[in-house]
């Protein structure tokens, strides 16, 4: 039985869908249920690493229904399997459970999610931003960022050489 | 003597106002780029550390979203610029996966080829200035001089000598000619010599071997857990090498060795790196004999690659193909999907998470950077160990800030 079916027996409603693309298998979940899974994937079906956590915003992406989608990358480090499970959020909640608690590998990953994309990741235990400022108040990979322009020095604050 | 491990630091040593807090970097030559550590220091033993990064913050995958596949990957040579080949073999092969495009033998040889010599490159580098950070300042001249005689092939191909910029959809800029192949072998003859060299010069090192042995030691368990992979998480026994695992290019046709150790140390990081080296020349040396003739870019009939300067100027397909290409409101047509591809770089894996929405661009440019995932070790490896032992974590970890930032 393939790993996908193992999941869809144990999960039942809470995969949404599964689709395949290339070699790549994506099962797409409920939010809720997202946790579940993984915990699941990882202590029952052997998906021992965290290879990829990323999220996209699909604001713009053709016939698109849901804004953020999460995607967490599983490798079988047994038989090299990967898997990807994905899960679409919306405003106002963007909030997903931490994986902190399965793999220490997800700290740094989660963090930059938030970033970037002011995903929230509950229980994580260190949610700040990695690569922008702290000062920075906007989430630079969402669509509705733009790409040019020159409006976030004000965000800042000026230190004068006395201060300095 | 190595020092013995400290187990787990107390939260009430943490608190003792006998600490000192040090801020190492951004600027200082042993981050070798940009990226700062504020180390909390009780006399010489460091207690905690916490990375602070994003210095070098550009928005390369905010630029993947506006830039074509062929443009792109000028950008992707520069996240890893110590083996900037690994970057533009991972995004091509991610493009070419989602277009299901087959590339041509010889294209395959040909990246093969310098993909490897990419890695020598890497791990030259990577091994030499760890050994420069300790104090040994002849073997990193011995790594340098052989990573000139790398950049002169580079150079040779592709007229650039750090940013090949090489690859394009579906093929390379060109096709490569005797002198490169000359020159290839002329390499894989004189660069044992200076591997054993450097062999030679640091594995019984008493300096380097009591500096690394027993330094930053990450478990088989961590490592899998916090998502290493490369030579960092093989030096901790885990045997997963993506060249073995999911052979892309031209890795199927070779016979070569995972090189793998179990003590998970700096000094087993350092001589999995050496090694690798080794394998690399084996697999350059069975190429580059065996490199097969025949174009290099995928048929022009697929109308993905930009055709040479011959064809666009003297035949009607070749100027309308080019046109095609090259005007922005039409190029590339792949199928409205995503797709995850990953290499094995010198780093670790090295993937790209594409969304396509049908057009000549991505829509989403994810990089999944080893360094990135290697630099959040970093705490837990250092605990306990002494502020000299700083630059031999961070040099076996191997963290290219532009890399980590992107």
């Amino acid at each position: 039985m393939s790993t996908v079916d193992q999941l869809q027996q144990q999960f039942g409603s809470a995969i949404i869908r599964t689709e395949s693309f290339r070699d790549n298998v994506r099962v797409i979940v409920t939010p809720e249920a997202v946790h579940e899974v993984l915990k699941h994937l990882k202590e029952s079906l052997g998906f021992n690493m965290l290879a990829e956590l990323t999220a996209v915003d699909y604001l713009n992406y053709p016939d698109a229904v849901d804004r953020f989608g999460v995607i967490y990358g599983l490798t079988n480090l047994d038989s090299g399997e990967r898997i990807f499970v994905k899960t679409y959020l919306n405003e106002p909640d963007l909030t997903l459970p931490t994986v902190c608690d399965l793999w220490q590998g997800a700290n740094w990953l989660e963090r930059e999610v938030y970033d970037m994309f002011g995903i929230t990741f509950a229980g994580h235990p260190d949610l700040r931003r990695i690569l922008m400022p702290e000062e920075f108040v906007s989430f630079p990979l969402r669509k509705d960022y733009p790409l040019r322009g020159k409006h976030e020095r004000h965000n800042f604050p000026v230190i004068t050489r006395a201060e300095s | 003597m190595p020092l013995e491990l400290v187990d787990r630091v107390d939260e009430d040593q943490l608190d003792q106002e006998y600490n000192w807090t040090l801020n190492f970097g951004p600027q200082h030559p042993a981050t070798h780029t940009t990226l700062r550590l504020i180390l909390t220091l009780n006399g010489e033993t460091v207690l905690k550390a916490v990375p602070d990064i994003g210095y070098l913050h550009s928005g390369f995958e905010k630029l993947g979203e506006d830039l074509d596949y062929n443009q792109y990957v000028t950008i992707v040579d520069r996240m890893n610029y110590i083996s900037p080949f690994h970057n533009e073999v991972a995004w091509h092969h991610t493009v070419e996966k989602l277009m299901g495009l087959e590339l041509t033998p010889r294209c395959k040889y040909i990246r093969t080829i310098l993909a490897e010599l990419a890695r020598i490159n890497d791990h030259l580098l990577c091994v030499g200035a760890v050994a420069l950070d300790l104090g040994a300042f002849t073997s990193f001249l011995y790594a340098f001089n052989q990573r000139e005689a790398v950049y002169d092939i580079f150079e040779t191909v592709s007229g650039q000598r750090f940013h090949p910029s090489f690859t394009r959809v579906g093929g390379l800029m060109n096709d490569v000619d005797d002198v490169f192949v000359q020159k290839v072998r002329n390499f894989v003859k004189q660069a044992p010599k200076a591997i054993n060299d450097l062999t030679r010069l640091l594995n019984r090192n008493r300096i380097f071997v009591d500096r690394t042995k027993d330094i930053g030691v990450l478990t088989k368990e961590e490592a899998i857990n916090r998502s290493c992979s490369g030579p960092v998480a093989r030096a901790s026994g885990v045997t997963r090498d993506l060249r073995k695992d999911e052979p892309y290019l031209a890795y199927r046709d070779f016979d070569f060795k995972m090189v793998c150790a179990k003590e998970g140390d700096c000094y087993a990081r350092y001589l999995v790196r050496m090694e690798e080296m080794r394998e690399s020349l084996n697999i350059i040396a069975q190429a580059i004999e065996n490199l097969p003739s025949g174009p290099v870019n995928v048929d022009l009939n697929g109308k993905v690659t930009i055709p040479d300067k011959a064809a666009t100027y003297r035949s009607i397909e070749g100027l309308i193909q080019h046109f095609e290409l090259i005007m922005t409101n039409r190029q590339w047509k792949p199928p409205v999907n995503e797709c995850y591809g990953a290499v094995e770089s010198p780093n670790g894996e090295l993937g790209f998470y594409i969304v396509s929405d049908g057009t000549g661009r991505a829509y989403r440019a994810r990089c999944r950077p080893p360094s990135f995932i290697h630099f959040a070790l970093f705490p837990h490896l250092i605990e306990g160990h002494q502020i000299s032992d700083v630059v031999a974590v961070l040099g076996s970890l191997n963290i290219i800030a532009a890399e980590l930032d992107r």
